[in-house]
């Protein structure tokens, strides 16, 4: 008999996919601007850290916030023994009328219908049970947040079915799309129970437009599923067409003709830059299901003091306004600074208006359109041009050549450097593969390995070499062994 | 007329819908007396006083002074981890100054006489959720811990609910102070494989809620011994290790461990929590700590989903690596303790009732069993009722902790003021002159 369970011993931790490597480098070898200039810039982490001066600010000038200063100390003891699932009447207070001026307070949200959950991760693994028999599934869109993969599956027993969208519409979700998966799984025999949508979507950048949620909204009213939307991007939507909630399509009775099934997932993560302090929050139209969530949160409450400094903060509509506002802006600006760099060397991204991200289009640097090329480019990227972006496929995104690059962790600095790099990496690439192109004409096989040895040469640097990540050095050395 | 369309309904899960969540039973019925009734020394001096919640109120005044020293204020302001490098922090590694703050902590509680390595530290959102993720990880659904009754009602739904994970009970009883025997593990044992059931580990609770009481070094010994035949794990709930009224009385499995230099110790696993030692439920500050480094790996995956505020961490790195402050507090927090549970027991004992003799937690273990009409779990559920709705107490039956002795309650004390706990103690005195005098009459 195993010593340990099941779920212990599987990879549904998900810590084995490519995903992580690209982290792996990065902790070996940081970019710092005086300590270690050469070093990997991190492009593989979705946070927010464009606005922090504001919370600073704001912080200093609201030390009641706190029940850990001498200002908020009246309130400590309460607080600190207060441990009721509910959650702190103010805090769930704050948190609605918060989602609901991201919204343009176009929705209404009920306090009484907001759970705690222990980050967005935990909201998903709490929905999953809640929703989902071990051996059921979800439909989720791909390409889909690598994380989904742990999150939904790993403790729960659930499956997770692909929803495949395609570069051809810009990876939008087709009413087509559904179906097929739909009936994919009937066909094997396994039970459908929901469909997941991420919007602002993670990693593509967009938002979904009305006719797509309206479509989306049909078909889990016609097939009797639920429909978890994620909108845990939310206020990181810097551009028109702008945002438009599943809570906007759930008030129309019209198109949605059952409330029970609605269910949304949010976080303070992304849109605040609070990773840390692990604020996710489960919002559902139905009751049964938030007194189930409301259990089952007992599993991942949030501290009570980050409760009430939350409360505080979301509370002060005149900063809220203004967070918002200027979070907006700068979202935009850095990411037009992105996009114009990349342009100049030919890079496209997919046309995007939110999230901490770009979906970069890197199909014409492949060797050739497969997988494996992805990974011999994602392995150059990483070690070459030193930045941690993250592959399509580890977004289980059904075309290779996509990347995910995160923009909004790093400042303008930082951010210029990462660009230039790019520019450097595409220009002598195209050099090279033209290079390497008259070459292979001459059609000799002694030419063929000098052009091999002086890609060699390029490529391969004394870190690479004595890289821990041996197992990721070129992949021509691989060829040549 | 308009006709009603029934909307269809999707069905939850099998978990969603099951009651392994346990909200029904009378552990909670008190609760909801409490709250629509609850005392109020002013407002309400004949409402319902509880004595059900396992809250450690009395040694708050400390906490409160060492916060007015040390604002939270400038740990924002600091310039290489400020507020936002705080904010940012989500490695479920979690602070390393918060690992070895809580390695220290431990350590201290016990004397100096086990020592903690902060890389085994693994960070939970509360003891609830260390026992959930260890369940998921030590046991496949279908299996099933052994647990030592009477004990802590949550367990059935923290160990259960979610995991799958059968609970076979280890039967202790008042005839030797309810101590945890190798027959009585055997027996367990025994009637689980009899049930096709596989048993994955033991689950001890160390003080013991309810029985207030810490568990003797040479039945942790035969503890160990026997989850080492039988090749299971041990966890070790450890949640009330610094509510032990001396420092010498308690043992932990990790002196244990240490005495025998960690022989079959990857098998052993200690949960930890601030929720009862220094009053801090709502923070949600919870710990895993075991031997077996597959254990400490994939815990640490896991707690992904229950990972603490790292503003809290911060917050308590501070505070527990104050070795000055911490010493003080274990000292005080335990004399403190010690004189409550001295002040309930004289005045049980001054109305005629005894308690299990008990040296740590926030509650007592009381025999009412001589108050029963018949020695059945229904008498005790008639008498538990008469205590809440007539004496207006929320005590806990020891039903609700499968004790399979009927009649013993678990009466909390630390909860409330010494004045509440005198009214308590009057009330109760009160019902049992009542009773005698009615005895008398018949």
């Amino acid at each position: 008999m195993e010593f340990l369970s099941k779920i212990a011993t599987n990879n549904g931790h998900g810590e084995n996919s490519s995903y992580f490597d690209g982290w792996k480098a990065y902790d070996s070898d940081p970019y710092h601007p005086t300590n270690n200039s050469h070093g990997v810039i991190q492009m593989g982490l979705a946070e927010n850290q464009l606005c922090f001066d504001l919370i600073q600010e704001w912080i200093e000038n609201n030390p009641k916030a706190s029940i850990c200063t001498p200002e908020g100390s009246n309130d400590f003891k309460d607080i600190a023994i207060y441990q009721d699932y509910h959650g702190l009447p103010e805090f769930r207070n704050a948190v609605a009328s918060f989602m609901e001026k991201v919204r343009g307070n176009k929705v209404k949200f009920n306090p009484d219908n907001i759970v705690m959950s222990g980050g967005a991760t935990g909201a998903h693994e709490t929905l999953a049970f809640c929703l989902a028999d071990p051996g059921d599934a979800f439909l989720v869109p791909t390409p889909y947040y690598p994380g989904y993969d742990r999150d939904l599956r790993w403790r729960t027993g659930i499956q997770l079915l692909p929803v495949v969208c395609e570069s051809s519409n810009d990876f939008k979700i087709t009413r087509e799309a559904l179906e097929d998966a739909y009936e994919k799984a009937q066909e094997a025999n396994i039970r459908v129970k929901g469909l997941i949508l991420n919007n602002p979507s993670n990693p593509l950048g967009t938002v979904l437009d009305r006719n797509t949620l309206t479509d989306a909204m049909r078909f889990i009213n016609e097939k009797n599923i639920h429909l978890i939307c994620d909108e845990i991007y939310s206020a990181t939507v810097f551009n028109e067409p702008g945002f438009i909630s599943i809570a906007e399509i759930a008030e129309e009775g019209a198109v949605c003709k059952n409330r029970d099934l609605i269910h949304i997932v949010y976080s303070l993560s992304k849109d605040l830059g609070f990773p840390g302090f692990r604020v996710g929050i489960i919002y559902s139209y139905n009751d049964a299901v938030v007194n189930c969530a409301r259990k089952m949160s007992s599993f991942g409450l949030v501290s009570t003091q980050t409760q009430h400094l939350i409360a505080s903060m979301l509370s002060d509509d005149i900063f809220v306004e203004k967070f918002i506002d200027e979070s907006m802006k700068r979202l935009a600006k850095r990411h037009s600074l992105f996009s114009r760099g990349l342009a100049k060397v030919g890079i496209e991204n997919l046309k995007g208006n939110a999230g901490l991200y770009c979906w970069m289009d890197l199909r014409r640097l492949l060797k050739e359109p497969t997988f494996e090329s992805e990974m011999e480019l994602w392995h150059v990227i990483i070690n070459e041009v030193k930045l941690n972006v993250s592959p399509g496929a580890s977004f289980h995104c059904s075309e290779p050549g996509w990347f995910r690059v995160c923009i909004a962790n790093m400042d303008d600095e930082t951010m210029r450097i990462a660009v230039s790099r790019i520019h450097k990496f595409v220009i002598q690439k195209t050099k090279l593969d033209q290079a390497t192109t008259r070459k292979q004409y001459k059609r000799s096989k002694l030419e063929i390995s000098l052009s091999f040895r002086r890609l060699d040469e390029f490529m391969m640097t004394p870190r690479m070499l004595s890289s821990p990540h041996s197992h990721m050095t070129s992949p021509l050395v691989r060829a040549r062994n | 007329m308009a006709i009603e369309i029934e909307k269809p309904t999707v069905g939850l899960s099998k978990v969603a819908v099951s009651d392994t969540h346990g909200e029904d039973s009378p552990y909670f019925a008190g609760w909801k007396a409490y709250d629509e009734d609850p005392y109020d020394e002013l407002c309400n001096p004949s409402g319902v006083i509880q004595m059900g919640l396992a809250e450690n109120q009395v040694s708050f005044d400390l906490l409160e002074q060492y916060l007015e020293k040390h604002s939270e204020a400038t740990n924002w302001g600091n310039r290489t981890f400020g507020f936002r490098d705080n904010a940012l922090f989500q490695d479920y590694h979690g602070l390393q100054t918060f690992r070895k703050a809580m390695a220290c902590f431990m350590e201290q509680i016990r004397g100096g006489r086990a020592k903690f390595n902060p890389d085994r530290v693994v960070i939970t959102a509360g003891a609830t959720a260390a026992n959930e993720l260890l369940t998921f990880i030590l046991a496949d659904p279908g299996d099933a811990l052994l647990i030592p009754t009477p004990y802590y009602p949550g367990f059935d739904r923290d160990l259960r609910w979610r995991t799958g994970v059968k609970i076979v009970p280890v039967h202790c009883d008042s005839s030797n102070n309810f101590e945890i025997t190798p027959q009585a593990l055997e027996a367990a044992y025994n009637e689980a494989e009899s049930m096709n059931i596989k048993v994955r580990g033991v689950l001890i609770t160390n003080p013991s809620n309810p029985l207030g009481a810490t568990i003797k070094r040479s039945t942790l010994e035969e503890i160990l011994e026997f989850v080492t035949s039988k090749n299971i794990h041990l966890v070790s709930d450890e949640i009330y290790s610094g509510s032990t009224f001396s420092g010498e009385e308690f043992v932990s499995v990790a002196e244990v461990l240490e005495a025998q230099n960690y022989k079959d110790s990857e098998r052993v696993h200690i949960v930890y929590s601030l929720s009862k030692d220094l009053g801090l439920p709502g923070f949600r500050v919870g710990t895993i700590y075991s031997y077996n480094d597959k254990v400490v790996t994939t815990a640490r995956r896991m707690s992904s989903f229950t990972l603490i505020s790292s503003q809290t961490q911060q917050l308590l790195a501070s505070m527990l690596l104050d070795e000055t402050f911490t010493a003080n507090y274990i000292k005080t927090n335990r004399e403190r303790l010690k004189k409550r549970y001295q002040m309930i027991i004289d005045g049980l004992r001054n109305s005629g009732i005894e308690c299990l003799k008990g040296n740590a937690g926030l509650f007592c273990w009381m025999n009412l069993s001589p108050l029963l009409e018949e020695p059945t779990k229904e008498s005790e559920l008639i008498l538990w009722k008469s205590m809440l709705h007539e004496v207006k107490l929320n005590i806990s039956p020891g039903s609700s902790c499968h004790c399979s002795d009927p009649g013993w309650f678990r009466v909390c004390f630390a909860n409330m003021s010494e004045q509440t706990l005198q009214v308590a103690l009057t009330r109760i005195h009160d019902f049992m002159d009542r009773r005698k005098a009615m005895k008398t009459s018949n």
